[in-house]
């Protein structure tokens, strides 16, 4: 199976070196003595797809990783309880989105014991159904810990559908500063190996192949000690290059095909997860404990002491940067997730959830927020363009709101990676630029969808008024031959009378 | 602290790049020939370079106060300096002071800001001034004198250089001379054969080290080389055009000359002489007029060396890199339309590619 | 005689070539346009009036004949503005179009007096409800039409902007560049 991937010659297209700011964070352990905060905000929605559905009242008591919510639809993800405590409200907080406009929410005051629900976790994962995985990793609430969040169950069942032959494992990291799956890899890598082999099981896939950049020497000569055992699971190492993370990127590199537009890899037999899954797939297995922690990288030069730090689901963002210390005068931009794909938030009164990688607090000289300057069509933008676009032709046809124009540029192949942006000299918002266009571009659809609506209802209206109208003259001319009939025969009746 | 009103997308980190930057390189990449072009020529050369730059910067300061644009920020991107100062490059030393004010004009005015300021151009700007005093002031144009070695006796002082600049040359006839293709040219015309009409009078070495009659910053080509290395090296430009602007310049003439060496000349001279050099490497690689993917600069870097070598040969100017330069950049527009890159997962022609296991 | 030669044949040619092109026109006829009716099917139909013609069909003919701009439909945005433009081939500057803000109808229910004038003149059955009852409006349905508005007596038809919520939320475009804060 091997010899598949090795024929293919890898290639990377565009992307950047960014800056990387690893080593703030990559060189100290995990830290683990984050206080247990009062109060917990655990949004229903953490994932793609439906909100989890409440099944708790305010009031109640709830156990540690006791189920909150509860999964509704074919995709979706259900919460669970981060510790012991009461259930204080169930209703619209701020979301950690730059909007920060408000999600439906659990709010969570801890009562300090820590007490766990009991579990029954399965004797041997590697032996059960694989069907039982999925569904053990379903009931756990995991999601692709990497940002996608996009429910790990749904994944796994897809991919044993479509008789997946390779597990890729997405290690790469490539956003600046994020250390959170590197020191993962360097503490934890027996667990991770585990639950990617718990993974492989569960999809019946041949091999599994964990990536990751060559600039994680340490993680990748400690996962491949885990590894040594197993001979279907391969740690390779991948260039740094941002964004290798990107899962087509990376499949073009490992196997030197491209995954066709409007497909998914699983069509080509591979699927990716996120390392941090893996590492939630061996906890949910073998433990039988739901997603209810995660590691988060807490850096920016705003922070005095930047760190991974595990911390519960629905801890706010303001106690965490607290812990580490931070600077917020010299906060220019607070920043949910890498530097380059992250979201900037209004404020830090926001929870973390089961996707947040990182917090960065980054000061002016980090963000180097310069004016805007003309284009002057340097064609940078083009080479780092990963996926092979124009960003410059798309900016100026968004520019004149020719969006149709902009689409026959490739608006819609586009990733948001903010490659183009990060390169420009004159320091155009191009992301920004594409992310209108992409959102303006639903709307249209939308607009377009209720302009067909608006039509039919308009049809039905007049349908019925002219029902109505005709029902309305079919009764008068019955009435009025109705009253016809009666004076006829009133008539007759009269007449006969007459000649009786 | 942060702003909390504003929505900014990220990525919220950035490359330390800016256009100013950019721009700073490509003059720096310039000093060394202009400076070696002002020593050999001396004072007037050194008059007409500050009086051109200086030209130009007033020009498009005055263009951006009229558009309504930032002046002061704008003239920071150092764009109207290198426009100015690769201008003054093409120009013959001991041109009049007007001939690069004109010639700043009309390449901020009209090559510029007509279109819209930095970025809207389709021309070239300094491209398009050199052609346009070339075809309105022949003669002045042509007007090509010796150099000499450093500071030597033989240059003009600085009073005397004073007059050549701003009064003009009283003894034309007595100093000036042809270039080595004006030259070439000419003898042509009069049925005289090449390698017969070049004897003792153009010595390779000189050709290429530029100590021939020419353009103010165009001889020296060691210089000019280097400093289009470095850019190569720095990443501000990309290798796709000059190589093959070259290349084909290189290969045309070395199969022209292999066929009829008594009418076509060598490569070597072809490489060694005129604006080859700096057009391939300083012009050429102009962002705004050249097209935005490699292939498409490949077949730019080609059109133009082909015009170049067909100026050269056959048409009636004996240097043709203006023109060349100029005529690709109006089918800019048109490659960008062809030749783009593929998107990742589609074909050339944008449709998905078909899934393979 | 030249000159008689010249005037002959260039009236010769004239007269050919004016009958060709008369054959032409019979003869290679372009029925009348569909354009007019593709025009209304991309108008939004609500007959709201809101660009000065009676409804959205003599909107669509007044396009089509060049009498109105493409940009003549509030409702539609630069959106349909842009379809339009498309659909009849002209060019078009939308840089400066105004995007219409979203509304969307709401009864006021303390002065509601359940009329029922509302949703008799409701064009897409968005107000729901029954005499001496109140009314209320089906946002989705709501096309911002504004004709309830006109009928209700006591002025509790109001409209209001879209609610915005993490659904509909979307990125703004970014702001122009800071051409006219001219300094110097």
């Amino acid at each position: 199976m091997l010899s598949f991937f090795k024929k293919a010659k890898p290639t990377i297209r565009g992307g950047v070196h960014a800056t990387e700011h690893k080593s703030e964070t990559s060189g100290k352990p995990i830290v683990y003595s984050f206080p247990l905060p009062a109060k917990l905000y655990i949004p229903l929605q953490q994932h793609v797809g439906k909100p989890a559905e409440p099944l708790i009242k305010v009031g109640d008591h709830v156990l540690k990783g006791q189920l909150l919510a509860y999964s509704q639809g074919a995709i979706s993800a259900p919460v669970h309880a981060p510790t012991s405590g009461i259930i204080v409200d169930v209703s619209e907080y701020p979301a950690p989105h730059p909007s920060a406009l408000p999600i439906r929410t659990v709010v969570l005051a801890s009562d300090g014991q820590e007490k766990w629900q009991k579990f029954s976790p399965v004797n041997d994962p590697l032996t059960i159904d694989p069907e039982e995985i999925s569904l053990r990793v379903g009931a756990a609430g995991i999601v692709g810990l990497g940002g996608a969040t996009f429910p790990s169950a749904v994944k796994l069942s897809q991919g044993r559908k479509n008789k997946v032959h390779t597990l890729l494992i997405n290690a790469g990291e490539c956003e600046p500063y994020l250390t959170c799956d590197d020191r993962l890899m360097q503490e934890r890598p027996e667990k991770i190996i585990d639950g990617v082999r718990i993974m492989l099981h569960g999809l019946g896939a041949t091999q599994a192949i964990i990536a990751l950049e060559d600039n994680k020497e340490q993680a990748f000569l400690a996962m491949q000690t885990a590894a040594q055992p197993y001979p279907n699971v391969t740690v390779m190492q991948v260039p740094t290059r941002y964004p290798m993370g990107w899962d087509r990127q990376m499949i073009r590199y490992i196997t030197g095909k491209e995954v066709p537009a409007g497909s998914r890899s699983t069509d080509m037999g591979i699927l990716l997860h996120n390392v941090g899954t893996a590492y939630a797939v061996h906890k949910a297995l073998r433990t039988g404990q739901p997603l209810i922690s995660r590691v988060v990288t807490i850096s920016g030069s705003a922070v005095k002491n930047p760190m991974n730090v595990e911390v519960p689901i629905g801890t706010l963002i303001s106690e965490v940067l607290d812990f580490c210390g931070v600077d917020l005068e010299k906060t220019q931009r607070l920043v949910m997730g890498g530097p380059m794909m992250g979201e900037a938030l209004p404020h830090p009164a926001v929870p973390i959830v089961k996707g947040t990688s990182g917090i960065l607090a980054l000061a002016e000289n980090e963000i180097k927020t310069g004016t805007e300057q003309a284009c002057i069509r340097c064609g940078s933008c083009v080479s780092a363009c990963p996926a092979g676009l124009l960003p410059l032709e798309m900016m100026s046809r968004i520019k004149n709101n020719q969006l149709d124009a902009a689409v026959g540029f490739g608006l819609k192949d586009c990733i948001s990676c903010g490659s183009c942006s990060y390169v420009c000299p004159s320091n155009i918002p191009l992301v920004h630029y594409f992310k209108y266009a992409s959102g303006e571009l639903i709307a249209r659809q939308q607009a377009q969808h209720k302009t067909e609506q608006t039509k039919r209802l308009m049809h039905d209206k007049q349908a019925r008024l002219e029902r109505i109208r005709l029902q309305q003259e079919e009764e008068m001319r019955q009435m009025q031959m109705e009253k016809q009939q009666r004076e006829l025969a009133k008539a007759q009746a009269a007449e006969a009378e007459i000649t009786s | 602290m942060m702003n909390r009103a504003k929505l900014n997308s990220s990525p919220h980190a950035k490359a330390d790049s800016a256009v100013s930057v950019i721009m700073r390189q490509v003059l720096m990449a310039l000093g060394p020939a202009t400076l070696f072009g002002i020593c050999i020529y001396g004072w007037p050369a050194l008059f007409l370079f500050i009086i051109t730059v200086t030209a130009a910067v007033m020009f498009e300061a005055w263009c951006l106060r009229l558009a309504g644009k930032p002046v002061k920020a704008t003239l920071q991107d150092y764009s109207a300096v290198l426009t100015g100062w690769l201008i003054a490059m093409t120009l013959p030393p001991y041109a009049p002071w007007w001939i690069g004010v004109v010639g700043a004009g009309l390449a901020i005015v009209v090559g510029k800001h007509v279109y819209g300021g930095l970025g809207q151009n389709l021309f070239n700007p300094a491209m398009l001034a050199r052609v346009g005093l070339l075809i309105a002031f022949p003669v002045e144009m042509t007007t090509w004198v010796q150099p000499h070695p450093w500071f030597s006796s033989a240059l003009p002082g600085f009073v005397e250089s004073l007059r050549i600049t701003f009064i003009g040359m009283d003894n034309i006839d007595a100093v000036s001379g042809a270039t080595l293709l004006g030259h070439v040219k000419t003898e042509l015309s009069q049925n005289h054969l090449l390698p017969h009409s070049l004897d003792g009078l153009f010595d390779m070495a000189n050709v290429w080290l530029g100590l021939m009659r020419g353009s103010l910053g165009e001889g020296c080509l060691p210089l000019l080389l280097v400093s289009g290395f470095w850019l190569l090296n720095k990443g501000v430009i990309r290798w796709y055009t000059p190589i093959s602007l070259l290349g084909t310049v290189f290969m045309l003439a070395t199969m022209f000359n292999i066929y009829d060496p008594e009418h076509y000349l060598s490569p070597l001279l072809h490489l060694g002489s005129g604006a080859l050099i700096l057009t391939s490497f300083f012009i050429a690689t102009d962002y705004v007029t050249s097209p935005q993917t490699p292939f498409g600069q490949i077949i730019f870097g080609c059109g133009c060396g082909v015009l170049i070598f067909v100026i050269r040969t056959w048409g009636s100017y004996p240097e043709g890199a203006g023109f060349a330069v100029l005529l690709m950049n109006s089918v800019t527009p048109l490659i960008d339309h062809y030749i783009r890159p593929r998107i990742y997962g589609r074909d050339h022609k944008g449709k998905p590619l078909e899934v393979v296991d | 005689m030249i000159v008689l030669s010249a005037i002959v044949s260039l009236t010769l040619l004239g007269l050919v070539l004016g009958l060709l092109l008369g054959i032409a026109a019979k003869y290679l006829k372009v029925e009348s346009s569909p354009v007019i009716d593709e025009l209304e099917a991309l108008l939004p139909g609500s007959q709201c009036g809101q660009c000065g013609f009676p409804g959205c069909r003599p909107a669509a003919e007044a396009l089509a004949a060049g009498e109105a701009p493409a940009t003549l439909c509030p409702p539609g945005g630069s959106a349909l503005a842009e379809q339009i433009a498309t659909l009849l081939g002209i060019s078009l500057d939308l840089s400066d179009m105004a995007e219409p803000e979203a509304l969307v109808a709401r009864v006021d229910e303390d002065n509601c007096t359940g009329c029922t004038r509302c949703f008799k003149v409701c064009p897409t059955d968005a107000i729901v409800g029954a005499p001496k009852q109140i009314h209320a409006v089906v946002a989705d349905a709501c096309i911002a039409c504004q004709k309830c508005i006109a009928v209700c007596p006591t002025e509790c038809l109001q409209m209001h902007p879209v609610e915005v919520t993490l659904r509909n939320w979307r990125w703004t475009k970014p702001p122009r560049m800071r051409s006219s804060e001219a300094v110097c």
